[in-house]
């Protein structure tokens, strides 16, 4: 008996403990931050420079990642879609290029010129802003409105491999449901991504 | 169910699906089993009975997950007299199964079981692997029965991954050294 109230007692304990972190950060709903980050064209970018704005299409992603390649083109025509609309895109990397030297500053500048990307490029250096966000993967999106109020989180679409094969286009869907003046449903998704990559 | 089948050709049938089950992939390295739905790794998993099932997700793509391998090579041939089955679930593409996984797992030689999960509504099935997972890999869990224990990102070294599974493996030996110590105490 006593052997078996321990094993109970260890086992509680040991969930206790070993119980995953689950990372913290925005909820749709919450407000967020606005923030001050180098674009890749040398200038500061906050989410307040941007005037007579309906709202923000926040994306981490990186260089190196294969899935935020897939999304690559998807993420600049979501810009080239929105941005006239009043939803621009803002990217930001978020890894460390001292564990990912395709991450680098420098390599952001070449590939925004290379794949000409309408939007802004930004680098989260400090690896500040996006655990405020709560992103935990690239390419990760937060769609904001205009009073900062995040109103979706998740994955730009349900199939990274074949944008042909596309069944929910879950941002799309957030923008023109906000558009409308509706609420995005979903508001919250989830998909397959690299992880942050934090530098210890 | 068929009687008049003789045994020899029953056998040859049997093994003749488990080929057509595995796609083309020599014996020298791992199993690659395909599962279009969690639900088939889910039903994998509960098969298992009472050992501790560790399943990692991993993909040829992902630069940490497979920096981590090999310490799960090492879980597997550590362990695996202790009742310790180790599952390695690529999430890479199924178009890339030929051109990618496969030349992978043979050049790296894998010995783990490796199922190729190709469950095409992610947002569906990642929170039933657990809750609080978004999808981000590496990632691992780690079962046995009714208990679960989640692994967000990469583990650094061998002895990390070593102790988060070793409670599910030291399960029924803790008992019995506190029966010990019990026993040690009454004097006995």
């Amino acid at each position: 008996m006593k052997t078996l109230a321990f094993s109970v007692l260890a086992g509680f304990l040991f969930f206790a403990f070993s119980s995953a972190v689950t990372p913290n950060g925005y909820g749709v709903g919450d407000v967020a931050q606005d923030f001050s980050l180098k674009n890749v064209d040398g200038k500061m970018v906050s989410l307040s420079n941007y005037k007579d704005v309906k709202g923000y299409i926040v994306v981490f992603t990186c260089n190196h990642c294969p899935y935020a390649q897939l999304y690559e083109q998807r993420i600049i025509d979501l810009h080239r879609k929105y941005k006239d609309k009043g939803f621009p895109v803002i990217a930001i990397n978020p890894n460390s290029p001292d564990i990912v030297p395709e991450d680098s500053f420098a390599e952001m500048q070449n590939r925004a010129r290379q794949k000409r990307y309408p939007f802004a490029y930004l680098f989260d250096e400090k690896q500040t802003v996006f655990p405020q966000f709560g992103a935990t993967r690239t390419p990760h999106v937060f769609v904001l409105d205009a009073n900062l109020i995040v109103r979706y989180i998740g994955a730009i679409d349900d199939n990274p491999e074949s944008p042909n094969s596309i069944k929910n286009r879950y941002v799309e869907s957030a923008v023109e449901s906000m558009l409308r003046g509706d609420n995005p449903t979903p508001d919250f998704t989830r998909a397959v991504g690299c992880t942050i990559k934090k530098k210890p | 169910m068929k009687p008049f089948v003789p045994y020899r050709l029953r056998l040859l049938l049997i093994l003749l699906a488990c080929f057509l089950a595995l796609p083309s992939l020599s014996a020298q390295s791992a199993k690659l089993t395909v599962f279009d739905s969690l639900s088939q790794l889910e039903a994998r998993i509960n098969q298992a009975g009472n050992a501790t099932i560790v399943v990692n997700f991993w993909a040829t793509w992902c630069k940490p997950c497979i920096e981590e391998l090999p310490s799960f090579e090492e879980l597997r041939s550590r362990y695996a007299n202790q009742n310790v089955q180790v599952i390695l679930v690529s999430l890479d593409f199924k178009s890339h199964i030929e051109k990618k996984l496969i030349p992978f797992l043979k050049l790296q030689k894998l010995q783990s079981e490796v199922i190729l999960l190709a469950d095409q509504d992610a947002n569906s099935w990642i929170p039933r692997v657990f809750e609080a997972w978004d999808g981000a890999i590496p990632a691992t869990l780690v079962v046995k029965g009714p208990k679960r224990v989640f692994n967000f990102g990469q583990f650094n070294a061998y002895s990390d991954l070593e102790s988060f599974v070793r409670p599910f493996i030291a399960d029924s030996s803790t008992t019995i050294s506190t029966q010990h110590m019990l026993d040690f105490g009454t004097g006995k």
